[in-house]
Parts: structure tokens; sequence; C-alpha cells
């Protein structure tokens, strides 16, 4: 402990940086809804408020990089860190067990209550006569016309391996940062952001195939919400991690993090396991059942 | 002991060096990093909001006065429901007990500061600018929602332009509201000082630990049930469309799901400032800590499982109902743990009433009748009957006001003279107390009976044979509104204008790491982690054998 009095817990003095942060936030929400009220310039506005929040997060981890660097922090602020990526990526699987939650209800639930079952003998007979409760569904109407699915075993299991092969050259990665080794470091770094990017485009040339040969689009009813939402959310995800990483890869070419220092790396390649994790959830759940 | 409490400073502070304020308004408050003055921020923040809420309620009860339609549109009152919940949860309680931890937390486990004081300053700053944007909708075309708190579908899907903006506050809320919490999460895991260990943590830190896990928790549920709102709304989804294999009821599930953690992210902290202020008013040590602890944690467990409590009459199987029934009825017996050990602290205490105390008793027996027409409701096939009438607003608003609110007030009055450095005013205090808690009662206390009556809630208009109470109600609800101007009063006095120096031990009875410093409490504190003794923890002899 006489270890800490040495090395006091650093306490950064003032930050301009959240107060630039809500006010991108508030341009881009606020011009948001404008746009959804039909606003045509007010989309222009949402792309400044969205620059701002880049801007911001440019400046504001950049701050933490050269303070990081220089060696301010001690052990303890890196336990922080720690706790704080670990308890946001904790909010972010309660974010996605909100859609997994709807997905399960709907499909053990709510369509087989349409179709009769239990207390919905009398919905069917009276709102819905002669609607059969199979999955996948688009509901008794017929929400967004007839549609196909896409089958597990093509794409989407090619990109299953894709973002599994990912996690090993991630952990490949890592391996070569701890053992001191730059260049395998960066050369491993370059692989994942490059799988979660064959990733990606194969993601844009499915929904693509979806929207336009399969009739299968976000409002393709029960089926096409969950579908498109999980899996839209799980995209961004993916970009946003390969943004990441790709920042990561850019800090070890300039020599940033040590053997036995790098939570930044450790923090992003937590992120990249969850995303991952949270696809084979979305393949078994979405795309296999 | 004694001797703390007279030399007042156990930790001398190098006040040349560190004690200096950032200079200018925008440096001080804007761009702080600093936990006391993001502490303040909440707090003002809160009692605006407070006072905003107040407001709409009493737009409320003005129109339910009298029956018949009078004062406003019915389309606006019932804006007003909505929105006076929405600001009462989201903008004045929630970001009030957010202050609490940011003053309290570090100064009673003896850290310098919140542990990512950045992203603290953050959390406060979304909170001005999602309320101007949930406010702003009163203005917009079709007025602000109007569907309840709840928001559920398909009437919220028919709020006018309002409703993206609606949706994003909300989504500006929760982002905030998961920052703080992973905060006091990674301030309390990993900023105690040596010698603090978990079980010695003043139960206000416990408390507030099991809420932020709450939050962080279900935060991110709300977030995703207002998205498919959203897309739902704007984007041809069909999560709450049945037509396209959805299920309104769905919506009710998965808000619940957030929304009955949330009642407890309310009252959590409540329970902690109430056990804080017992003991030191009755000078005795907390009855039953470790069993206080176990109690806010089984709470907290259960009230994740018991969510379908507020949807008894929406049409589940019936084992859904039992289940939903007995797992509510459960919560009971935590909760009854926490009344009796507060008794128990009480019993045979050497007592004496100041104003934190009076708001402490005041609760334990207020919350309690709030509690038991919980219990009431939790019975499915008696809910049948309440269900949406105003016996369920008089049990809520019993938990809250006399239950989350009074706990607010005991807190202020209680570190008050920490965070100014002055005593308030004692005999406005306990005006501000016996006014505040006959008036709550002549407010509430006639919707139990309005409500088994049959009257129904969130109607601008009623049946005359509710005239009698309703006009007590609305009678009770404005003398309370006024009744809390006496507070500004008292905090306004307390901060600008008392002569009356607090001492470092500001109360005879407090124990705890936050008196051993002086009072205010110096801008910075604890920068070398305080060497804890017995005499500074309230918990240490009990957990020592």
């Amino acid at each position: 402990m006489s270890q800490q009095a040495d090395n006091a817990y650093y306490v950064p003095h003032g930050t301009h940086w959240p107060i630039v942060g809500s006010l991108g936030m508030i341009t881009m929400l606020a011009s948001a809804g404008l746009w959804l009220n039909g606003s045509n310039t007010a989309q222009w506005v949402f792309y400044l408020g969205a620059a701002v929040i880049v801007f911001m997060l440019f400046g504001w981890f950049g701050d933490v990089i050269r303070e990081s660097e220089s060696g301010m922090y001690n052990r303890q602020v890196d336990s922080s860190f720690r706790l704080g990526m670990a308890w946001f990526i904790f909010s972010e699987i309660m974010f996605f067990a909100c859609f997994f939650g709807a997905l399960f209800y709907a499909r053990a639930l709510v369509v087989p209550w349409l179709g009769g079952e239990g207390a919905g003998a009398s919905t069917n007979e009276f709102l819905w006569q002669g609607y059969l409760p199979l999955w996948p569904t688009n509901g008794p109407a017929n929400i967004g016309g007839e549609f196909q699915t896409i089958p597990a075993f093509g794409l989407p299991f090619v990109n299953t391996l894709i973002l599994l092969t990912s996690g090993v050259t991630l952990t490949m990665a890592h391996h070569a940062l701890k053992a001191a080794q730059r260049g395998p470091l960066v050369a491993w770094l370059a692989a994942t952001v490059i799988l979660g990017a064959i990733f990606l485009y194969f993601q844009v040339e499915e929904y693509h195939h979806a929207y336009t040969e399969l009739g299968l689009t976000l409002g393709s009813g029960i089926y096409g919400s969950t579908f498109f939402m999980l899996t839209g959310f799980h995209g961004m995800h993916v970009t946003l991690g390969a943004i990441m990483l790709a920042v990561i890869m850019f800090r070890c070419m300039k020599g940033h993090f040590k053997p036995d220092q790098h939570f930044g790396f450790e923090a992003v390649a937590w992120y990249w396991h969850f995303v991952d994790v949270v696809w084979l959830g979305l393949f078994i759940f979405v795309y296999v059942l | 002991m004694s001797s703390i409490a007279d030399t007042g400073i156990t930790h001398v502070h190098d006040d040349h060096d560190h004690d200096h304020k950032p200079r200018g308004f925008l440096n001080r408050w804007l761009f702080t990093t600093n936990h006391k003055d993001i502490g303040t921020l909440y707090l003002v923040f809160s009692l605006l909001m407070f006072f905003i809420g107040g407001s709409m309620a009493l737009v409320i009860r003005a129109e339910l006065f009298v029956p018949g339609l009078q004062l406003v549109h019915p389309e606006f009152f019932n804006q007003m429901t909505t929105m006076h919940a929405l600001i009462m949860v989201f903008g004045a309680v929630m970001p009030a007990w957010v202050g609490f931890a940011n003053w309290m937390i570090p100064l009673m486990i003896g850290a310098p500061d919140m542990a990512l004081p950045r992203m603290n300053n953050w959390s406060f700053w979304i909170l001005p600018f999602a309320f101007t944007m949930l406010l702003s909708t009163l203005f917009m075309d079709g007025g602000g929602p109007a569907a309840g708190w709840t928001l559920y579908p398909p009437l919220s899907l028919q709020t006018g332009n309002s409703f993206a903006f609606v949706v994003f506050a909300v989504h500006m809320m929760g982002i905030s509201s998961i920052m703080g919490s992973i905060n006091v999460i990674a301030t309390i895991i990993n900023m105690r000082a040596p010698g603090m260990t978990l079980l010695r943590m003043p139960l206000f830190v416990w408390t507030w630990l099991i809420t932020a896990y709450l939050l962080i928790a279900v935060m991110p549920v709300l977030a995703g049930a207002v998205t498919m709102l959203l897309t739902d709304h704007f984007f041809g989804t069909s999560f709450f469309n049945a037509a396209g294999g959805g299920d309104p009821v769905m919506f009710q599930h998965i808000f619940w799901f957030f929304g009955h953690p949330e009642v407890y992210i309310m009252i959590l902290p409540a329970f902690g400032v109430i056990s804080e202020i017992l003991p030191t008013f009755s000078r005795k040590p907390l009855f039953g800590y470790a069993a206080m602890v176990y109690a806010t944690a089984s709470i907290a467990f259960l009230s994740f499982i018991v969510w379908a409590h507020h949807m008894f009459t929406v049409g589940m199987p019936l084992e859904g109902e039992l289940f939903f029934m007995y797992a509510t009825m459960l919560i009971a017996v935590p909760t009854g743990v926490k009344v009796f050990n507060w008794v128990s602290t009480m019993w045979k205490g050497s007592m004496t009433f100041e104003t934190p105390m009076l708001f402490a008793i005041g609760f334990v027996v207020l919350f309690t009748i709030g509690g038991l027409s919980g219990l009431m409701l939790a019975i499915s096939a008696a809910d049948f009957q309440y269900h949406d009438t105003y016996f369920v607003v008089a049990h809520f608003h019993y938990v809250l006001v006399p239950g989350s609110v009074f706990a607010l007030m005991a807190g202020t009055y209680y570190w008050l003279p920490k965070w100014t450095g002055m005593m308030y005013s004692e005999r406005w205090g306990k005006l501000h107390f016996w006014l505040s808690t006959i008036f709550v009662n002549v407010l509430f206390f006639p919707q139990h009976y309005l409500g088994l009556a049959g009257m129904p809630r969130r109607i601008p208009d009623y049946s005359p044979q509710f005239a009698d109470f309703n006009k007590i109600s609305s009678i009770g609800g404005f003398a309370f509104g006024l009744t809390q101007l006496i507070f500004v009063g008292v905090i306004v006095h307390a901060v600008w204008v008392s002569k009356k120096k607090a001492r470092a031990r500001v109360w005879e009875g407090a124990i705890g790491l936050e008196w051993t410093v002086p009072s205010p409490a110096p801008y910075h504190t604890f920068e070398k982690a305080p060497d804890i003794d017995e005499s500074m923890v309230p918990h240490a002899d009990e957990i020592s054998h």
C-alpha cells in the first residue's frame, strides 16, 4: 500500500470532451427525430452531429492514450478500466438479450397462441381463422408478403467460421504482444481486421440477396423484424469492433503497449470475443433452429 | 471516538496545493471531474426536475379537484400524467440518488474521487440535454407522449411528431444511467481504502453497489424495448403487431423486466440512507448489518423474476399468474427483515429527533404502508379488482414519495452540513417534515379508497361519487407541493445565509469516514488513503467476532 502512496491514483483535472460529446449526441438525435418526421435537411445536421461524436472520441481517447503512454496510470487505474469495460460489455449483453428475448417469446408463445394453442383458441377462431403457426412466419396477415429465409449452412456458416477464426488470430496477436514480437503482433491484428471486414462484406451480400431475391425485409412480419434487428445490431457491433481493432493495430505499429501492460488491447479483444459469442447465439437461434 | 469528533480533522490536507477549485464558472461546473461538484450538479438538477414534475402533478390534481372537465383538454391531461412520471422517475429520483452516490461513496470508502472521473462528467451532462428534448415534446405537433410512462403499444405508437424524440430522450437517459452505474461499481470494487473490506462498508455503499448492478442489467433492456417501438413506428417491423406475428403484450413483458428492477433502483439507495441515519440518532449500531446486506441482495435478485405482477389482467396463462404472485410475495420476506431491523435499531436507543431522524422514521412508517398495499396487489385474484385503479396510484406513491423522496430529504438534511459546512435551520426543517408528512397522507391516503371503490387511473373525469375523496386529495397535493418550497428555503439558507458552522462530526452519534473530514468537505479528500481504525467504521466490531 505504501507503493500506492508514491504513485497516486490519477484523477484528471477538468475535461471538455464530455460536453462536446453531449452536444454531438443532442445534435445527432434531435436531427434524427426531425429526419424521421420527414425533414430532409435534418439528415445533414445528423451527419454533423455524428462527426462531432467522432471528433470527441478521437480527442477523448487521444488524451487517455497520451496519459497511458506517459505512465500516469498505476495498477489501480488499470483495474478501474477493466471493471468499466467488463460491465460495459455486460450492458451490451443485456441489450442483445432483449432482442433474443423478443425472438424466443414470439416463437415459443405468440405464434402458437395466434394459431389457437391454449388460451389463444378464440383469438385464432375469431381473428385469425386458418392461420397455421409455423416458423418462420410473417404473421396471420402475411405482413410484408411471401418470403424465403437464408439457409444456415451457406454464407452464414462460412461467416461463423470467419468470426471464429478471427478470434484465434486475435489470440495469436495477444500472444505475440506478450512475447514482445511486434511484427507478428501487427500481422495477426491485420488478419483479424481483414476477417472482420470479410464477415461484414458477406453480411451486406446476404442482406442484398434477402431484399432483392428472397423477399425477406425488415417489414417481413416478426421473422423479418427479429432477423434484421438481431443481425443488424450485431453487424453494427462488428463494425465498431473492427474499427477499434484497427485503432489498436495502428497503435501497435506506433510502438504502443508493453508485454505486461496493454489493457487497451485487451479491452478491444474482450469486445471482439463478445461479438463473436453473440454471433454464435445468432447462428444457432436465428439461422439453424 | 469522541476525540475524533472534537479535533474534527484526522486527515490533514495540503491545502495550498490541492484545494484550489477550478477558476471560472465553466471550468468549475461544465468541465469538472470532481465527484463533489458533479454530485452537486446532480442534486440541483434533480431538485429542478422535482419541481417541474411536481407542477405537472398539480395540473393533474387541479383537474381532478371536482368532477367534470374544466381546466385542461383530456389529451393534455394524459400528457401530464405521462410526463410527470417520466420526469419524476428519470429526472428527479434517479439523478438525485446518483448525486448522493457521487458525493458520499468516495467519502464513505476513503477514495480520492470516483474511479472514472471524466465519464462521471459525461453521465451528468447528458441529462440536461435529454430532459430539454423530452420537455420540448410538449410543444410539438400532437403534443408530448400521452400513453403513460410505460409507453404501451399500440397506444404509444399513435403519438404525434414527438414520438422519436421521446424514444431518443429515453436512450440518452439510459446511456447516462449505465455510465453512472459502471462508475459506481468500479469505484466501490476498486477504490476502497485499505481496511475497508466489503463487509465493513456503510450500508448506503452496499445498497448503491447492488442498485448499480440492477441498472446495468435493465437499462439496456429498456433501450431495446423503446428501439423496437421506434422501428415498429417508422420502419415497418412487427414486434408489437399481432397481424405480423408479434404481440403488444410482449412489450409489456420486456418493459416490466426493466420496470420492476427500476422500482428497486429508486428504493434501494433509500434503504441505505435510512440505515445510516437511524443508528446515528438512536446512538446504537445498525441491528443486523449483515442481514441487511443479504436482504438487499435478495430483493435485487427477486426483482428480476416478478415483473408480470404489473400485468396480471392482460391475459396470461394460469401458471404465469401463480408464479408471479408467489415470487412477488417472497419479496415481503427480505423487506420485512429490513423493517424489523430498522425498528430493532431504534429499540432502547437513546433517540433524538433531529430533522433527518424525523424523515427516517416517517419513511419507515409510511413506506411500510406502501409495502403492505403492494402485498395486496400481489394477490393475483384480488388484483383483477385493483388493477389500473387509484389503489395502484396510492400504493406506488406511498413507496415513492414518503419512501424514496422522504429518504432523499432525510439524506439531504443528514449530509447538508457536511456539504456546505453550515447547519441548516432545525426549526424550519422540522416544520418541513411535519407539513410534508401530514399532507402526503392527505394527498395519497384517500386514493386507496378511491381505487377500492373503482376509480380508474389516468382519466381526467370521474363519477360524482368520487368527488369528496378527490377534493381532499387535491388539497393535500397543493399543500404538499407548497410545503416543498420550505425545503428550497432551508437549503438556500444553509448554503448562503446560515452562520452556524458545522463540526466535522456533525451528529454526535455519527460514525463513518465521511465524518472524519472537515465540514465542508474539502474539494479533494482522501488523496492519500486514510488509515482506517475500528472506530471509523460502524460495523467493525460486529464483523470481528
